[in-house]
């Protein structure tokens, strides 16, 4: 009976059932336990990310007059008479430009002796765990090494004596170049990696062209990484904004910026001045200025600028901008053509 | 040319070990390695150096760093627990759980999160956080209970290390999440399929192959933690007093001066040369803390070769 049943059957196979979902229901009581507990901190994580945007947002908002931006610190016990932020705002101008004038170069230059030649490999090897241990160390400690190397008196040209000699080692290019180190390591990073995903056929092609490996480097490789560079760099000016450690103590963080000397451009640099981040600290209950008011506003604003170079990174290492591929060939055929 | 540059990196890091360590020597000559140890008020200490005058029995380089050290491992250790638990809790959440809008929110939180400047966050810890713990959390009777030996008020123990575990949270999740998605997907799949649910499957399969890398993810986190001077300097009290575990709750109302914040906070006498060589002193124990968690965190990552994920 049951065999002949089977074969009366329609031949039409039978209908594909999803599996239900495992629901949390089944499990034991300690797993479910661990499964809201993720729910709880990845819903906690987001409040406290809305919560600090919001206050941000709110004082910020609040605090912020346009007035802010061209008006000059004041020395003054009243909020409403402090001026605004006019200078912080061009010294993180010139530190980040200094700082990523020395990194973007130098930390290119390292990633591509790393991944390109990278011998003898001992060598590289140590060279490469410099990085990471730049990568680090603690901007604290690089100011107290800025402090240390910078007050050497042969280098007094860069900062300023006191009256009694000694070198103050603080200036907008001392601070630069030890900033410099902080964004060093991401620079090196971003660009090692996308070295490493170039596909090997690019170097072939341009070496089987009898171009030297120099060449294939600047003209057909770091080209093809632009992308992946300039994010490295734009994280690296993410962390020099953002510090303030090596501000405070490299920087002298006055009030308004000091030039030193007479050579126009060059008295700015060696003079002492402050950045957002030491204005937002100075004027903290914690600094000396106690303006909270001035504070939030200048965060306010830093932290819209890092919000927007974060979106910038997002967009440069999205995949519809790396092409690298592409852009090759065009490259390749303009070499070819002379 | 290039290779010339790439070793100036490497001269570079030489030079800062050894100018630090040279500038240093002084403070550890004198005080030996009491330096380290417990011994008077560092307040006192520094005033003294300013002043030039050594306190009476000493030489004028007398300090005990010990109150600094405590406040440094403590903010950092509770940082650092609490933050493997969430920052774990969030990867695993991240990568498994999540669905796909709360992923498309959650990764720009972290980044986000990881953005905010330590600056900002301090701010926020001093203006909003610190008076909220000091109006709602600290009780008078609490506040009576140790007001001869230290003044309690919102900055504190427990503020610095809660905004400095929110501060290293991002960074290991991201390498967590990172070591999560690369577990191969047929390990997990193959425990599934003998039945095991998704959450124990979590626990043994994924985190157990992870497990180096997050371990990796805590020690960059620690040295991160370590590091941290500003924010610190501004929400935890800023006076070098050593909490008393034995003061029971109290003792998370207590200040703390981590070391950074110390440098922060000294820097300014750095043309008086005791001051100058202790603060020097201080960078090098932090800078020799920061190297061997950077070994520390290469040597934990090396199982993870075995498996042949990750690097």
């Amino acid at each position: 009976m049951a065999t002949a049943s089977v074969a009366d059957a329609p031949m039409t196979p039978p209908p594909v059932v999803e599996a239900p979902r495992e629901g949390v229901s089944t499990w034991p009581m300690v797993d479910r336990l661990f499964y809201w507990l993720c729910w709880v901190t990845g819903i906690g994580l987001c409040l406290i990310a809305v919560a600090i945007v919001l206050l941000m947002l709110v004082k910020g908002i609040a605090y912020l007059k346009p007035s802010l931006f061209i008006e000059h610190p004041a020395p003054s016990l009243r909020q409403d008479q402090a001026g605004g932020f006019l200078d912080p705002l061009i010294g993180t101008l010139i530190v980040t430009t200094i700082a990523i004038g020395i990194a973007a170069p130098l930390g290119v230059a390292i990633a591509a002796w790393l991944s390109e030649y990278g011998r003898p490999a001992g060598l590289a090897r140590a060279v490469e765990s410099s990085v990471e241990t730049i990568a680090g160390v603690p901007s604290i400690v690089l100011a107290i090494f800025g402090l240390i190397v910078f007050s050497q008196s042969f280098l007094g040209f860069l900062s300023q004596r006191a009256s009694n000699g000694t070198v103050t080692a603080q200036s907008f290019l001392v601070a630069g170049a030890i900033l410099a180190l902080l964004a060093l390591p991401l620079v090196v990073g971003a660009t090692r990696e996308a070295l490493a995903q170039l596909p090997g056929r690019m170097r072939e092609a341009s070496l089987a062209l009898g171009k030297s490996r120099i060449t294939t480097l600047r003209c057909v490789l770091l080209p093809a990484i632009r992308p992946g560079i300039a994010s490295g760099v734009v994280l690296g000016m993410g962390r020099i904004i953002g510090d303030t450690a090596i501000i405070v103590v490299l920087l002298g963080s006055t009030l308004r910026n000091e030039p030193v000397g007479g050579v126009p451009l060059l008295k700015t640099l060696r003079g002492t001045g402050s950045t957002l981040t030491s204005y937002v600290y100075g004027d903290s209950p914690a600094g000396e200025g106690n303006a909270p008011q001035k504070a939030y506003a200048a965060a306010f604003v830093l932290l819209m600028i890092v919000l927007l170079l974060n979106a910038l990174v997002t967009r440069l290492t999205s995949p519809a901008q790396i092409g690298p591929v592409r852009r090759f060939g065009h490259r390749a055929w303009a070499m070819v053509r002379g | 040319m290039l290779g010339a540059l790439s070793v100036g990196s490497l001269a570079l890091i030489g030079l800062m070990v050894v100018t630090v360590a040279i500038k240093a020597w002084p403070s550890f000559h004198a005080n030996g390695l009491s330096w380290f140890g417990p011994g008077g008020d560092v307040v006192t200490q520094f005033r003294a150096m300013h002043a030039g005058v050594p306190l009476p029995g000493h030489s004028l380089l007398y300090f005990r760093a010990w109150p600094l050290i405590w406040g440094t491992l403590i903010v950092t250790g509770i940082a650092v627990v609490i933050g493997v638990v969430v920052a774990t809790l969030a990867a695993v959440f991240l990568t498994e759980f999540a669905p796909a809008g709360a992923r498309r929110v959650l990764d720009p939180v972290v980044r986000l999160l990881a953005g905010v400047p330590s600056v900002v966050y301090g701010l926020i810890g001093i203006l909003a956080i610190a008076p909220w713990i000091n109006e709602h959390l600290i009780s008078n009777a609490r506040r009576q209970s140790v007001t001869y030996v230290v003044q309690l008020n919102g900055a504190n123990l427990l503020t610095a290390a809660l905004i400095l575990m929110v501060m290293i949270v991002p960074i290991m999740i991201a390498l967590s999440a990172d070591a999560l998605r690369s577990v191969p997907g047929s390990w997990r799949e193959g425990s599934v399929a003998l039945g095991v649910n998704r959450w124990r499957t979590i626990w043994r399969v994924s985190l157990r192959t992870a497990r180096p890398a997050i371990a990796a993810a805590t020690v960059l986190a620690t040295a991160r933690a370590l590091g941290e001077a500003i924010m610190l300097a501004m929400v935890s009290g800023g006076r070098p007093f050593a909490p008393n575990p034995l003061d029971g709750l109290t003792f998370f109302y207590e200040p703390v001066q981590p070391l950074g914040a110390t440098i922060v906070q000294e820097f300014g006498g750095q043309t008086n040369g005791a001051v100058a060589s202790t603060i020097y002193a201080i960078a090098a124990l932090l800078l020799f803390s920061a190297a061997m968690l950077s070994l520390a965190g290469w040597a934990v990552k090396q199982p993870l070769k075995r498996y042949g994920i990750g690097a």
